[in-house]
């Protein structure tokens, strides 16, 4: 249990309208691996339209919160609703069907090593989006590849790509499919600052573009501060506080100034 | 009470060290209890976790949706990849043989059963476990690096999330791919290998190419032929399946991609020369 007290911060969520239903609601979850909890209990909402930042030191469960989001894995207690679908209690077709709205963007990026960028790209939008024609599917590739300032790239395999190039493809692989929520486990992880902050200016253009709501796993406080609507800070698996950006700056906390130094 | 006395005053000095030996014997007795029910706990865990994924395996091979696309390109990547190493190896395979049985042969003057004996050997025995055994180590080490470093780096996962089972798309097109074209390699081995005795016999003799053909196919019956090619099936079951169990069950870190086609090797090996003795055992018995 931490010793250290979470100050209460009064209007945590001015930018949002918070009349919005939640597109996803987070109630009491709980996991745990080999009897060592990750997450105690856990409770966030994500509201339409909102990049919501995860912040917390490493350990702190916040990407087993979003694996747990898409059913990567089963959380041992508490409920998950997106859309207003419980996600526990979705079969096999719930399951896939819920998936096509859902963009995960993976701290590797984890694009296909034996496939180019196009069939990177190619691979879900035949699966998500069936029916397209040939060249719709090539219209579209080329879109998002443009989108992400790498239409040179289409026929590089990921091993020809760097650091950078590979997330901002992967980013492009997940919005290809028009997704409507978006999540991202840590975007700007091993990436240089340039490239970092060019990471964070797509995350804002794909959230304006596309209309989607995010939540983006980090503990990268630039990135925090480019992206963010609201905070939410986790502590031992636990939500330790959540406000916006200027809050916790502004904040006396140890925990949260040792983040914002 | 006298004469009991220097007894009872080395009670005190032996007992801690009566205590100590005993809580010693009983710390390794319990601690190898331990060790020993936990190795057998874990290969009780690890026949449950291959029947499981033997049972997700079967479902999902019949479960209607079938990745043709990725089945052919993986009967592609077996095939082809694995052409010239079995072509070397199939040729050499027949030469040695007719370079080794000739002299005997010719002790005995029955020079002309060489042809014959090759193919024999060949098909029954050697070609098709031979061959299992380079696969197992191509295709088995192959298919085990591959889906293991896929699962490291998060890839089997984000196939998931982008509505793909990977189960369907990964696992049972390589096991059916595997199951499939390590037959028809032996086959090729086999004629490669029948090649390189006619290149074997013509060193030391004089033998047409039509000849020893007509010679060694004359002598396979179809019982040599039937049981030989049944068997290359269920070797490429085994190694398609320890292949794709192996890497889709590897650990977390960068090492376990390793650990993953290693053991994909060995085991796939151990049960290729397992399902060997097991097919000429049932193979013995029909025929007797």
């Amino acid at each position: 249990m931490s010793t250290i007290q979470a100050e209460k911060i009064a209007d945590p969520w001015p930018i949002i309208n918070r009349s919005n239903e939640p597109v996803i609601e987070i109630m009491n979850l709980k996991k745990s691996f080999d009897m060592e909890p990750v997450l105690v209990d856990v409770s966030i909402n994500l509201y339409n339209g909102e990049n919501l930042v995860i912040l917390g030191k490493s350990g702190s469960g916040k990407s087993v919160l979003i694996k747990c989001i898409v059913r990567l894995l089963n959380p041992d207690g508490g409920t998950i609703h997106v859309f207003g679908e419980e996600v526990g209690q979705l079969g096999n077709a719930g399951l896939s069907e819920l998936r096509k709205k859902i963009g995960f963007l993976f701290q590797s990026g984890a694009l296909y090593d034996s496939m180019t960028v196009r069939q990177n790209l190619e691979f879900p939008l035949r699966r998500i989006k069936k029916g397209l024609t040939e060249k719709e599917i090539s219209e579209k590739v080329i879109e998002v590849l443009e989108n992400v300032g790498l239409a040179d790239a289409l026929n590089k395999m990921p091993s020809q790509l760097s650091g950078g190039m590979r997330k901002r493809i992967s980013l492009a692989r997940t919005v290809v499919v028009d997704p409507m929520i978006m999540l991202y486990d840590e975007p700007t992880t091993g990436l240089d600052p340039v490239t970092s902050d060019e990471i964070s200016e797509l995350i804002n253009d794909v959230q304006q573009k596309y209309k989607t709501s995010s939540i983006i796993i980090t503990h990268d406080i630039e990135c925090a501060r480019a992206t963010a609507d609201r905070i939410i800070m986790l502590k031992d698996g636990e939500v330790y506080t959540e406000g916006t950006i200027e809050d916790f700056e502004k904040s006396t906390d140890p925990l949260i100034k040792s983040f914002f130094k | 009470m006298g004469k009991f006395t220097p007894i009872i005053q080395v009670i005190p000095r032996v007992l801690p060290k009566v205590r100590d030996v005993t809580k010693h014997s009983m710390t390794r007795l319990s601690e190898k209890t331990l060790e020993q029910t936990g190795i057998f706990s874990r290969f009780l865990m690890d026949v449950a976790d291959v029947s499981l994924f033997i049972g997700r395996l079967v479902r999902e091979m019949f479960s209607g949706h079938f990745e043709w696309r990725e089945f052919f390109q993986q009967c592609f990547q077996i095939g082809s990849k694995s052409l010239a190493l079995i072509s070397i190896t199939g040729a050499i395979m027949g030469l040695v043989l007719t370079i080794q049985s000739r002299p005997v042969l010719v002790d005995f003057g029955a020079v002309s059963m060489l042809p014959g004996m090759v193919a024999v050997s060949l098909i029954r025995e050697m070609g098709p476990v031979i061959t299992a055994l380079i696969c197992a180590g191509k295709v088995g080490s192959g298919m085990g690096a591959e889906l293991g470093s896929m699962k490291v780096t998060e890839q089997i996962e984000a196939m998931e999330v982008s509505s793909t089972n990977p189960m369907r798309f990964l696992v049972v097109t390589r096991f059916l791919a595997a199951t499939l074209m390590i037959p028809l390699l032996v086959l090729y081995a086999d004629l490669m290998g029948i090649l390189g005795s006619w290149a074997g016999a013509n060193i030391k003799g004089d033998v047409t190419f039509s000849l020893f053909f007509s010679q060694a196919f004359s002598s396979i019956a179809f019982i040599d032929f039937l049981p030989a090619v049944v068997k290359t099936f269920f070797f490429g079951a085994v190694i398609g399946l320890v292949g794709t169990y192996k890497g889709y069950n590897a650990g977390r870190g960068t090492e376990s991609v390793g650990k993953a086609a290693n053991s994909a090797v060995v085991l796939a090996s151990l049960l290729v020369i397992v399902t060997d003795m097991i097919a000429v055992q049932i193979t013995d018995m029909l025929m007797s």
